[in-house]
């Protein structure tokens, strides 16, 4: 935290000053609302004190308040996070140090040291955020900062920000190819490179273990991304893109919840079709499930299935990850469930939704046959005024009851929650499964994107010769929704974000381009891990890719690329289009390749005269080529002749010792 | 018509003794119809240097020693009540010469180091609202003392952009001084010293440098010269295309004076520490800095195209 001002080091003028407080205010914008309403103020306070300070030239305050204000600080931290390390607490800590190093800031090594702190700062922003954005923001702010470190070494007061502007881009651009090479060379470890802290992903939002009425509502309102996927062949109708997660078995009147989780060893069915390959990228939800196309064919490593068919990963999904899949769209499961589990799929809660029940009772008495009864049910729902919204009423204290002969008015997990409760009742198994429903072709780049908001519940309803059947009810009273999506299927008043519903064409192009480029970005870049290093490998010609190889790899390329640069910045001053120039380079080469080389500023009559010095067996041909040039270069008009003889002379030069 | 020039050179360097450079670079100077400031301390010769030149060309020659208390009318002139005519009748000052020797220019006050800048910069005087030409060839030869003694006024950057050349002598290698202290007293030599060239034929020498040829790819050196200044942030500020001109005009009188009727970039590089160094600072220092070895890191910095 010391700042040791020696005398020889040059003071900090007001403008660096006031350049740095620029560059580290936008720096540290995006952290302030991750960060306690106190530390902002506070930072704050202290940056204003001191451009405050420096504009009136006043004395910057004494060691012991600033040592008072840290003490202060540290406590304010950990009586906040309960700790001063971890992610969150250490940007707070950062962020007042630093403001407090600015109110410090006396020297230009002072300066300096501001500069590598606001490179940490760039560091500490892509904890939180590593999207395009991001990265041009912080890229924008390392420029500012590095521009404000070339005006710190060549510090003098009245020259303004133009020059070291352009200096820093160019070392910049002049970097790019460097961090290339080690960005695709440096050995990759699995995972980020440092550890991301628990607390990374805690507000993601995205599917629960539980639902009730009204849980969907609040993840149709986003329009984050759930996952991608890419399809080796064509992609499935829409109508079959359920893509299972959750699997509810418990009511308690008002909310489904998903019992403790029975692991299997494997998934056993009997396939009827080929089964459809495609991967998964599924963005970070902080919860342990895995999504696939119902139902699942195969585990990916690291997961693990249940016997309800549910994919589990072994550890909670905080980055995203990638996995492939298989699976059958159309297959028969589930046939022999054991009594334990048909019990668990008939129980219901006593006292709640009397009349369900006694509907249930007269629906039964009425159809002997199970599948006559379902029927009549989804037709109930298809025929009778029933309604899907994203804004349905209140229900009460029997909230089936009140929604199947009240309000009517639903959405998917009131449908699927109605038809399982009055299954349940008429005697037929049957359970909840949430998940997501449908996705959008993104025709650049050819995947599929699933939002949040086509987060579905459906029902699956076991019949002995069948086992488990999927039935989904919002299909009877909304077949758009499953068709269309849900922009098409809700009624135009109901709110739902602007980028999931289609009225701009334009806007919904220009979507699908972003995302397109973030879905690379994504791939590419944020997940480019050992295994996409290793194919990278395997695709320039190596097979193994060891510590070693790799390691020979960047040195390689690290070499090729800075003497590309090398000879790219010799060759600008080469870069004649003057054949006289040119054929003069040659010279100066020939004389080059014999150890003495012509210096860029040395002039040509200048250079005879050290040749002639050094090497007087040389001294006829390069007067004459010498004499020739300057004719030619400078001289006043020279004829054609002249530069047939120059050129002729040139090329039969040789600096070679005889 | 050059060996004339030698011989002028010949004759300044028996005088003095060991700076032929300096004295090529002050004729060159003279040539290129320029003024020359010689900065040092005192008593490495530059007054004698100034004295010498001006002699040995044959021209008319006046000395100004400038002092604290010197007025615009010492250099200009004045106007004086003549009795017998009843009227003024105007006094010439020594400005009123074809070579003016302003001696310690920096020890006079701007008021009057103004109004010899004002007659280099038109070679006219206005006095009393009569303007009266300068003859021709005009020389200003001022010499000052480095602006850390004790005593100086120091030029203003756009007065001292006025001359076009600054040269600084330096002390004697240990055989020329040797020469020096062995020898006659310089000042004999002086008056002994004959003109060796007409005015007439200076001024021809003059148009002659004029006439030299520039040819593109110099054109292209110069102005990379002055663009590095302008881009490097190695400088307070950059060259400016007055600068740029003064480097062409001294390095055509040079390659006048090498026999040549181009010029080449050597040409440059050799009047270029005389022409910029009094025109750039180095950013950042605070210290003395030589303005002649500033001019000769910007030569090594840029490239011949």
């Amino acid at each position: 935290m010391y700042g040791c001002s020696t005398g020889m080091d040059p003071r900090l003028n007001l403008r660096s000053t006031l350049w740095l407080t620029g560059a580290l205010l936008l720096l540290a914008a995006p952290h302030v609302d991750r960060l306690p309403w106190w530390i902002i103020t506070l930072a704050l306070m202290l940056v204003a004190w001191r451009v405050y300070l420096g504009k009136m030239r006043f004395e910057l305050p004494r060691k012991w308040l600033l040592l008072a204000i840290v003490a202060g600080t540290v406590t304010g931290v950990y009586l906040t996070y309960r700790t001063i390390f971890g992610r969150d607490a250490g940007i707070a800590l950062l962020m007042v140090m630093l403001a407090l190093k600015l109110l410090e800031a006396r020297t230009r090594r002072d300066g300096m040291l501001l500069c590598f702190l606001g490179y940490f700062l760039v560091i500490t922003n892509f904890l939180h955020s590593q999207t395009i954005p991001t990265a041009l923001y912080m890229l924008a702010c390392v420029w500012l900062i590095t521009a404000g470190m070339v005006h710190l070494q060549h510090g003098h007061s009245d020259a303004g920000y133009r020059v070291p502007l352009r200096a820093a881009g160019l070392m910049l651009a002049q970097s790019a190819p460097l961090m290339l090479v080690l960005f695709l060379f440096f050995p990759r470890v699995q995972g980020p490179l440092w550890g991301l802290p628990h607390d990374a992903f805690s507000a993601v939002s995205g599917l629960s273990e539980s639902m009730s009425p009204g849980s969907f509502t609040n993840l149709t309102l986003s329009d984050a991304v759930a996952f991608r996927v890419e399809f080796k062949e064509q992609a499935p109708p829409p109508r079959d893109l359920y893509w299972r997660g959750p699997v509810m078995w418990d009511f308690d009147g008002y909310s489904w919840s998903a019992p403790p989780y029975q692991y299997a060893s494997q998934l056993r069915y009997d396939a009827q079709l080929p089964a459809i390959e495609y991967s998964v990228t599924l963005e970070p939800h902080n919860d342990r499930w895995l999504l696939a196309l119902d139902l699942p064919a195969r585990v990916p490593p690291g997961a693990i299935p249940t016997s309800d068919f549910q994919l589990r990963s072994a550890a909670p999904v905080t980055t995203r990850v990638r996995y492939d899949m298989q699976s059958f769209l159309k297959v028969e499961f589930g046939r022999a469930e054991s009594r334990q589990a048909m019990r668990r799929a008939l129980r219901l809660p006593a006292g709640f939704n009397p009349r369900t029940a006694e509907f249930a009772r007269a629906l039964r008495k009425k159809f002997a046959d199970d599948r006559a009864l379902m029927n009549a049910v989804l037709a109930m729902f298809r025929d009778e005024a029933y309604f899907y919204t994203l804004s349905p009423p209140q229900l009460g204290d029997h909230p089936v009851d009140d929604f199947l002969f009240g309000t009517r008015r639903g959405f998917c997990e009131y449908y699927a929650s109605a038809f399982a409760v009055l299954m349940r009742a008429a005697g037929i198994p049957a359970r909840i499964v949430t998940g997501y429903l449908g996705g959008e072709l993104n025709p650049l780049g050819n995947y599929m994107i699933v939002r949040q908001s086509d987060a579905h519940a459906w029902t699956e309803v076991w019949f002995p010769d069948a086992g488990w059947v999927r039935v989904d009810p919002t299909a009877a009273v909304s077949p758009l929704r499953v068709e269309s999506g849900i922009a098409a299927a809700l009624p135009r008043t109901d709110p739902l974000p602007l980028l999931v519903r289609g009225d701009y064409p334009w806007l919904r192009q220009l979507r699908l381009t972003w995302d397109s480029v973030a879905n690379s970005w994504n791939q590419w870049v944020l997940g480019y891990n050992p295994e996409r290093q290793r194919s990278l490998m395997t695709r320039i010609g190596i097979d193994r890719s060891t510590w070693e190889s790799l390691a020979f790899l960047l040195v390689i390329a690290t070499l090729t690329v800075t003497v590309i640069l090398f000879l790219l910045m010799a060759r600008r001053s080469r870069a004649a289009t003057d054949p006289v120039k040119r054929a003069y380079l040659l010279f100066c080469r020939k004389l080059a390749g014999a150890g003495l080389p012509r210096a860029p500023s040395e002039g040509p009559a200048a250079y005879a005269a050290r040749l002639a010095a050094a090497r007087p067996d040389l001294q006829t041909a390069v007067a004459a080529i010498t004499r020739l040039y300057i004719v030619l270069r400078y001289g006043v008009a020279p004829g054609p002749a002249a530069r047939r003889e120059f050129e002729e002379r040139v090329r039969h030069f040789s600096a070679a010792t005889r | 018509m050059p060996n004339q020039i030698d011989t002028v050179a010949a004759a300044v360097g028996r005088i003095i003794l060991g700076k032929e450079h300096q004295i090529r670079l002050a004729l060159a100077c003279l040539l290129a119809r320029g003024h020359l400031l010689i900065e040092d301390i005192p008593g490495v010769g530059k007054t004698t240097l100034a004295h010498a030149l001006a002699s040995s060309l044959g021209l008319g020659f006046q000395r100004i020693q400038f002092t604290s208390d010197m007025l615009p009318a010492d250099i200009l002139g004045v106007s004086v009540y003549n009795r017998d005519t009843g009227g003024f009748q105007f006094h010439p000052g020594p400005v009123f010469t074809q070579v003016v020797l302003a001696d310690e220019v920096n020890r006079a006050t701007p008021k009057a180091q103004s109004a010899l800048l004002e007659a280099m910069e038109e070679q006219q005087v206005t006095i009393e609202g009569e303007t009266r030409r300068l003859p021709d060839p005009f020389f200003v030869i001022a010499t000052q003392n480095p602006s850390y003694l004790i005593g100086t006024f120091p030029l203003p950057e756009s007065q001292l952009d006025r001359f076009l050349m600054r040269i600084e002598l330096g002390y004697p290698d240990s055989d020329a001084e040797r020469a020096l202290l062995q020898g006659e007293d310089r000042r004999d030599l002086l008056t002994q010293l004959k003109p060796c060239m007409e005015s007439r034929t200076l001024i021809e020498l003059q148009r002659a440098a004029q006439q030299v040829y520039t040819a593109g790819a110099l054109l292209d050196y110069v102005q990379a010269l002055v663009g590095h200044t302008r881009r490097s942030v190695e400088f307070v500020h950059g060259l400016s295309p007055r600068a740029a001109l003064a480097v062409l005009h001294a390095a055509r009188a040079w390659a006048l004076m090498e026999d040549r009727n181009h010029v080449l970039p050597e040409d440059v590089q050799a009047v270029l520490p005389g022409v910029v160094g009094h025109r750039l600072a180095l950013a950042g220092e605070t210290g003395r800095v030589n303005g002649a070895d500033v001019a000769e890191q910007l030569i090594k910095q840029v490239p011949i195209p």
